[in-house]
């Protein structure tokens, strides 16, 4: 049995570890590409979103490769991502692939299920095994997590275009390899060092402008469908933070039952004044982060969707008034495959134009009064 | 001493605009080209045109802008770079210093810009419609067999505009044939024209934006009276369409070139009229490094390449 999955930004690395400490054979699917975006597009419906799309495109890709089983996460709830294991299923069924497919649904309150289900992929284990892989996995999705706010950090400084990201690359890699928790914790130390060297010698830029990056979950953390919006920015000299990283998708999509994260989380009560009901999706959420960011000060947010994705519509729809009421500036930027990175680079321009401006305007005022 | 000249080039999908302005910010010269698919051809026909214009000239800065910003930018040797949101904001507000909404439609697309005191507060662009720019009026004047330069005129005359169905282009088509085929004049069609699109606009690239006065409309196809009317009705308000209408985004590039220049305090990149009768050339490959399959795109000079993009991974960025 050859496991693979789809890929979400960097969580194939978290996965991966998971399932091979389990004694599994995994199948990484080749990095999103246009190919995989063409042959995901060519067998998906029109108006499913492009998680969808790249998802068909990744198992494909991977079962040419020799996969056999695919692992999919399931959902609830009024996001349309829940169903899209079963009608991938279908899809792959009818274009006349063998395959089997697991598809993980989030837990309704027990380990027990979460387990159950592991089980199937990965075959019976020990309790004492399922621990250390799931310490393992967990380590190594923490360092993943810190690599990339580290990345964020460094990038508007760097001294020569694209260091960063080429050490960003070697960083995963040593994490990637990393077989026991210490060294993970190695790789962690190692890649922090290489990304911080990165800083140009002579010195921090004064007073970067910062933009806050909200919105559905999957065109956040996967920057070939975002047109590595998060890259570009940072190498236009903005500071980048992002509302969602793996680590919460993770915890919030597999546990929050488990844990009852749910109640009481901090988005939702900063969203209350504009959307106090749940949207699906993250919806909710990319309305709060807002709020969030305008209050620490923010000076832009920029919010990514899939297009025909409807809770993020629906916080579309309500993020011009949080940007009146906060006075921080917001933009959306809709994603599908027929999207261009021209489209997409003329209006981060405009939106860092903008950004600085009011910073400098701001600065100016400061110095005077 | 030589006189100053900054000069500004918007390279569109449909028009190339060159302007040369004093360092007063006033316009010496102005060319309104159509690109035709040939941007280097026509930014080299331009300069020639304005060579004799600027003789006796120092140009001082170049600005560029538009969806062939770049190309532009490495044949002209610009100092400044600048989408066309920034350009188009920065014009208006040097034209009507006051402005707090700018409507400009092109030959493809078409935005608004929400500014406060001189400064950008809100932008959009149209993204997956192009129903309502240029090219879809030059389609359909050509369609009504009305010159392009009447059309405006004609849907003043209208006295009873009818009802266009304006969400989508090809939709409209078959709206305006069914309408003709009722008998309904044609004034009265085109002005209907013009109000389905005004509302299109409004409803999509407008929606959530806080539209106040003054309101400047801009761009080629602000030469039309019938959108600039619609518009006013539309919005309750008057709109003032600027003396250089069609060229504002090639002003606002010539004008940031301007303060780069100062900024910077060191010479223009400039290459110079006469570096403008080299030959330079395009040419592509499709790079096998990964699935992406980028195409990369080499600008010659002679035999020289001088600039080379295209790759989402940038292994190609260096040469």
């Amino acid at each position: 049995m050859k496991i693979t999955f789809a890929h979400m930004g960097n969580l194939y690395i978290t996965v991966k570890a998971l399932l091979e400490d389990l004694g599994a054979e995994v199948v990484v699917p080749p990095m999103p590409s246009k190919r995989t975006l063409s042959i995901g597009s060519r067998h998906s419906p029109e108006f499913a979103c492009l998680p969808l799309k790249v998802n068909i495109g990744n198992y494909i890709e991977a079962m040419e490769l020799g996969a056999d089983t695919i692992a999919m996460a399931g959902g609830v709830g009024p996001c349309r991502f829940g169903l899209y294991g079963e009608v991938q299923r279908e899809i792959l069924k009818a274009l006349g692939y063998e395959f089997e497919m697991i598809i993980i649904e989030p837990p309704q309150g027990r380990l027990r299920h979460v387990l159950r289900q592991l089980g199937r992929l990965v075959g019976r284990n020990p309790v004492g095994k399922y621990v250390r892989a799931a310490r393992l996995a967990w380590a190594k999705m923490t360092a993943v997590d810190e690599l990339e706010k580290v990345v964020q950090r460094v990038r508007p400084f760097e001294g020569r275009r694209g260091a960063a990201t080429a050490a960003l690359a070697s960083a995963l890699k040593l994490v990637d390899e990393a077989s026991s928790i210490v060294q993970v914790k190695r790789a962690l130390e190692d890649g922090r060092e290489m990304l911080l060297s990165v800083r140009a010698p002579e010195g921090d830029a004064p007073d970067p402008p910062r933009i806050g990056i909200v919105g559905e979950v999957y065109v956040v953390l996967e920057p070939f469908v975002n047109f590595d919006v998060e890259r570009r920015l940072g190498e236009m000299g903005v500071l980048v933070e992002r509302s969602i990283y793996i680590g919460d998708w993770v915890r919030e999509h597999l546990f929050k039952d488990l844990f009852r994260l749910r109640k009481g989380r901090r988005p939702y009560d900063l969203a209350k004044p504009y959307l106090c009901h749940f949207v699906g999706g993250h919806g909710v959420e990319t309305v709060g982060h807002t709020v969030e960011y305008a209050r620490q000060k923010f000076d832009g947010v920029i919010q990514l969707a899939p297009f025909t994705c409807m809770p993020e519509i629906v916080a579309q729809d309500v993020l011009p008034a949080v940007s009146r009421d906060l006075g921080i500036p917001v933009m959306t930027l809709v994603f599908d495959e027929h999207s261009s990175d021209a489209g997409v680079l003329t209006r981060l321009e405009a939106f860092v134009d903008l950004v600085e401006r009011s910073c400098r305007r701001r600065a100016a005022k400061g110095a005077r009064g | 001493m030589a006189q100053k000249a900054y000069l500004g080039v918007d390279v569109g999908s449909v028009s190339t605009n060159l302007v040369l302005l004093n360092e007063q910010g006033e316009v010496l010269e102005k060319l309104y080209l159509r690109t035709r698919g040939e941007p280097i051809a026509v930014i080299q026909e331009g300069m020639r045109m304005l060579a004799s214009a600027a003789s006796g000239m120092e140009i001082a800065g170049v600005g560029t802008t538009g969806s062939g910003r770049r190309l532009a930018a490495v044949i002209l040797g610009a100092d400044c770079v600048k989408n066309e949101i920034t350009a188009h904001a920065v014009a208006s507000a040097r034209v009507v210093p006051d402005v707090r909404t700018v409507i400009e439609i092109g030959g493809q697309d078409s935005k608004i810009i929400i500014l406060r005191d001189g400064a950008v507060l809100d932008f959009a662009m149209n993204t997956v419609c192009a129903a309502g720019t240029g090219s879809f009026l030059d389609q359909q004047a050509a369609r009504l067999g009305v010159p392009i330069e009447r059309f405006g005129e004609l849907a003043l005359m209208s006295t009873t505009p009818v009802r266009i169905a304006g969400r989508c282009a090809v939709f409209a088509e078959s709206d305006m044939i069914h309408k003709q085929q009722m008998g309904h004049r044609i004034e009265d069609i085109v002005a209907g024209l013009c109000e389905a699109l005004v509302r299109n606009y409004l409803n999509n690239v407008g929606k959530g934006k806080d539209i106040r006065p003054p309101v400047v409309f801009q761009g080629g196809v602000a030469a039309n009276a019938g959108m600039r009317a619609a518009f006013e009705k539309a919005l309750g308000t008057p709109v003032a369409v600027p003396e250089h209408y069609n060229v504002m985004g090639a002003i606002g590039a010539a004008l940031l070139a301007a303060e780069e220049m100062e900024r910077r305090g060191a010479p223009s990149h400039f290459r110079g009229f006469q570096a403008l009768d080299m030959d330079y050339s395009a040419t592509s490959f499709e790079c096998k490094g990964c699935p992406n399959l980028c195409e990369v795109v080499n600008i010659k000079m002679g035999h020289e390449v001088i600039a080379r993009w295209g790759s989402r991974c940038g292994r190609w960025d260096s040469f």
